[in-house]
């Protein structure tokens, strides 16, 4: 089934993939386990003329065993998935010294992207806006600083295994660092409206030869 | 209790206070049970209408679509073309025509179908039968009483569902349309009118919910009431059936949910009507986005396991039954519906995980999620340690109690991966919740809903439903729902967000076509399977098999009731002497002992 996972172009992608992978497999295990008593059971115990069933009010032992065993369960993947977590979303655990910083506004029905300029101040008149289209070196920490100007939207890159919803009149950062180039999609992810459905942006991840011609064409 | 001597004796009642503002409980049980079913029929066509769009995104609706433009030209000009002109001249043109102009679902129709399919499955339908037909019906007769304690109260709540209904029925025609938030109604999508373009369409959204609200909360207080006091003589607590726990906790997490999605929806109403703010960020102060998700799903998670609870009930019993045994673990099966109840409170937040909540909030919320994967692992355990060395019958109820658990796990195991937080940033507002979201309640509540209709059938109309009939109907509806609900975890895994009406606008989910087409052929089946049931349901009641009292050889109080059930249920109040799954004891010559049945005394088998 995980075939189907788009493919992961982000640092931090193959870590949730993993998780993935390790759930997968381990509900495929349970699954089967279960679905496999449950069929055994019911052939083997269906009702049989002259059989009578077994007068059983269950087992004590057995249901500590369950409970600890799912508990034990459950608790190491939590355990396995806070690290990764933390490293995705923790603003205080970001990579310092972004290489570049932009803002990511979602409206109806497009992404607003507003590069600082060299001054790295956003509100100075170098700013560049741009719609839809967000451009980052590849290889290269990148931090976003995602708002919105009117409802919730949320900013989707399959590619990079992140997506986190937009708010209006609140200033959430995101990072990512994308390894290989290409033109990724930006899906809004967050019912926003009659438009949601094609609200779309694209993120264009640049080799760092072409990253810095497309920065010295916009800031000469 | 007292022997309620009016209650018994025969009086002629007038057709009014028989059918329509009845007081006994069996009746409203009924009546909660026919109300759910027409609303099933509204919430599904609405399904079927948005699962065609996404299949064929753009091309018009086979029959209400032969529009002259397309035949002539092969295309339409609609959607976002469209879309912008639309929004606010709506009221001057026919309904039909602004929705779907040449039979292609609009943008903004979509968002209100789903929207309101998905409010009308679950506050109309599932929550109405389980709690207001099942618990209604049930828990007098299962804890061996008369009717419920108050049963005006009890008539109050469903002309209070009633009312809800029509109101929220008449959101359809008003100017702007339906609601078109979701179910879950994020503001400031919601709260502002200007957003969507929905005005009254929301507006009556919100108020028929707070009515719907009242309906359950004065349903609540009755049930809990009942239970507490009413319980025939020797009925201790942890003698009542499953069902009647289930129904009991649910009634208590009911009373407490609901006021919080109540004052939710005031204030709600309040910023759309009166100008407030409690959800909108602005820059003068004001209130904040969040805060209503954090309200909405503090209510919203204990009424997704109010969905579920009492679906776990029915399923406890048809598998007790007809595996004539006890159930196994009967008091962990107790003490996992209570821990669900209790930890039910504190996982909202795993709505929220990529909301903008702070992300070490994401980590608590994320254990508290798996630790509520405990006791539904308990619960599936003991379901298989009660058909361990049983002597299973497949008759149709079973059948469905079976689909009930296999549906169950796969809904339980997949929530696994979305309480993970990492794993949950990419399948979060995904097709992968929508699976989620169905086998949970679709295959789990719906089929315990359809296991315990054609279980309980012969107790309500004293008459069985067709066998063969419910035999296709399952297997149709089994074989469809997966076809229709399995894929989308692909989808899902495929990054295909969920609320999207045309997904072909995306380069990444080109490869997801046929797939889409093929759920919506599926979903086609699986709603026209639905057909079946209820002509059966209807068509059984007059010309069904007529049953006897006791047609599955049963233990609990209800089946000592005479069939048809009279006004009081019972000649004399039953005693009971023994708990709820008393079946294949040793040294007893039936396979099955009553609990009504005195200790001692010879076994008076079969009826
Ligand atoms: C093993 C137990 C379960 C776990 C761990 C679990 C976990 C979750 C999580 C984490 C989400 C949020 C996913 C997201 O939006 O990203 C979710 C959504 C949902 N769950 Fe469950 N769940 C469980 C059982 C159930 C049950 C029993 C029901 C109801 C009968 C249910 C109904 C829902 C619904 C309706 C949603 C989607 C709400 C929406 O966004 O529209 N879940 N579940
Ligand atoms: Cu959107
Ligand atoms: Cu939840």
């Amino acid at each position: 089934m995980l075939q189907w996972l788009p493919e992961n172009v982000s640092t931090f992608g193959q870590g949730v993939d993993n998780l993935f992978y390790g759930i997968y497999y381990l509900t495929l295990v349970v699954f089967i386990l279960v679905m496999g008593t449950l069929i055994v059971f019911l052939i083997k115990y269906r009702h049989q003329e002259g059989k009578r069933a077994d007068y059983i009010e269950g087992s004590t032992t057995l249901e500590i065993v369950w409970t600890a065993a799912t508990t034990v369960i459950v608790f190491g993947l939590a355990m396995l998935s806070y690290p990764q977590w933390n490293n995705i979303k923790s603003p205080t655990q970001f990579p310092d010294n972004p290489d570049v910083v932009v803002q990511v506004s979602g409206k109806q029905f497009n992404w607003d992207m507003t590069y600082p300029g060299p001054d790295n101040e956003l509100g100075t008149d170098d700013d560049l806006k741009l719609e839809n289209e967000l451009h980052v070196p590849v290889n290269a920490v990148v931090h976003i600083r995602l708002t919105s100007e009117d409802v919730i939207h949320s900013f989707f890159v399959p590619q990079l295994r992140l997506k986190q919803d937009s708010l209006p009149n609140r200033f959430i950062n995101v990072w990512f660092e994308a390894t290989k180039a290409g033109r990724y999609e930006i899906p809004c992810a967050e019912l926003c409206g009659f438009g949601h459905s094609g609200m779309l942006g694209y993120l264009n991840v640049h080799t760092q030869e072409s990253y810095d011609a497309w920065v010295q064409e916009r800031w000469p | 209790m007292h022997d309620n001597e009016h209650a018994s004796h025969h009086h002629e009642e007038s057709f009014i206070s028989k059918y329509i503002f009845s007081l006994d409980h069996k009746m409203i049980g009924k009546q909660f049970l026919i109300y759910g079913l027409l609303m099933f029929f509204l919430g599904g066509g609405l399904a079927l209408l948005f699962r065609w769009q996404l299949a064929y995104p753009e091309k018009p609706l086979p029959i209400i679509g032969a529009s002259e433009q397309y035949m002539e030209e092969g295309e339409v000009v609609t959607g976002a073309d469209r879309m912008w002109e639309n929004i606010y001249e709506s009221e001057k043109e026919e309904w039909l025509e602004v929705n779907m102009p040449n039979g292609v679902v609009e943008p903004a129709f979509y968002n209100m179908l789903f929207t309101m399919h998905a409010t009308i499955m679950v506050f109309f339908v599932v929550v109405p039968i389980l709690v207001g037909a099942f618990g209604n019906f049930l828990i007098p007769l299962m804890i061996g009483t008369r009717d419920m304690a108050f049963p005006i109260l009890n008539m109050l709540s469903f002309w209070l569902a009633v009312l809800a209904a029509i109101i929220m029925v008449v959101g359809f025609f008003v100017p702007g349309g339906h609601a078109a938030a979701g179910w879950t109604g994020y503001a400031p999508l919601s709260s502002d009118p200007q957003w969507t373009g929905v005005d009254w369409g929301q507006n009556l959204w919100a108020i028929s919910l707070l009515i719907q609200g009242f309906s359950s909360l004065v349903g609540s207080i009755n049930y809990i009431t009942t239970i507490i006091n009413m319980r025939a003589p020797g009925m201790t607590f942890f003698r009542l059936p499953l069902v009647i726990w289930s129904l009991f906790i649910v009634a208590i997490l009911l009373l407490l949910a609901f006021p919080v999605l109540s004052s939710a929806l005031a204030l709600l109403i309040f910023d759309r009507l009166a100008g407030t703010t409690f959800f909108t960020a602005t820059t003068e102060g004001g209130g904040d986005p969040l805060l209503w998700q954090h309200l909405f799903w503090f209510f919203g998670h204990p009424e997704v396991y109010i969905l579920i609870l009492p679906g776990m009930g029915i399923a406890s019993e048809l598998i007790a039954v007809f595996s004539r045994k006890p159930i196994f673990g009967y008091r962990s099966m107790v003490y996992a519906m209570i821990a669900i109840a209790f930890l039910g409170w504190i996982v909202w937040g795993h709505h929220m995980f990529q909301s903008g909540m702070r992300p070490g909030l994401g980590s608590v919320f994320m254990t508290t999620t798996m630790l509520i994967a405990v006791p539904s692992a308990i619960k599936t355990f003991n379901w298989l340690g009660t058909m361990f060395r049983g002597a299973i019958k497949f008759t149709t109820p079973m059948l469905h109690g079976i689909a009930f658990v296999s549906m169950f796990v796969i809904g339980g195991l997949s929530g696994i991966y979305m309480a993970n937080t990492p794993v949950d940033i990419f399948i979060h507002d995904t097709y992968y919740i929508v699976a989620h979201i169905h086998y949970v309640v679709f295959g789990g509540s719906l089929f315990a809903i359809f296991g315990g209709i054609i279980f309980w059938f012969p107790k309500m109309y004293g008459r069985y439903m067709n066998d063969v009939l419910s035999k296709i109907h399952f297997w149709l509806t089994f074989i469809a729902f997966n076809c229709t609900f399995f894929p989308m975890h692909i989808l899902g895994v495929g990054g295909h967000m969920r609320r999207i009406s045309n997904p072909m606008q995306y380069e990444f989910l080109q490869t997801f076509e046929g797939m889409n087409i093929f759920i919506t052929m599926s979903a086609f089946t699986l709603g026209f399977a639905q057909l079946i049931l209820v002509f059966n349901f209807f068509w059984s009641m007059y010309r069904g098999k007529v049953a006897e009292q006791n047609p599955w050889q049963v233990t609990t109080l209800e089946w000592e009731a005479p069939t048809p059930v009279p006004h009081g249920n019972f000649g004399q109040i039953p005693t009971v002497y023994r708990g709820p799954y008393e079946y294949s004891v040793p040294g007893e010559e039936d396979d099955w002992t009553p609990q009504a049945r005195p200790e001692h005394a010879p076994a008076t088998s079969g009826d």
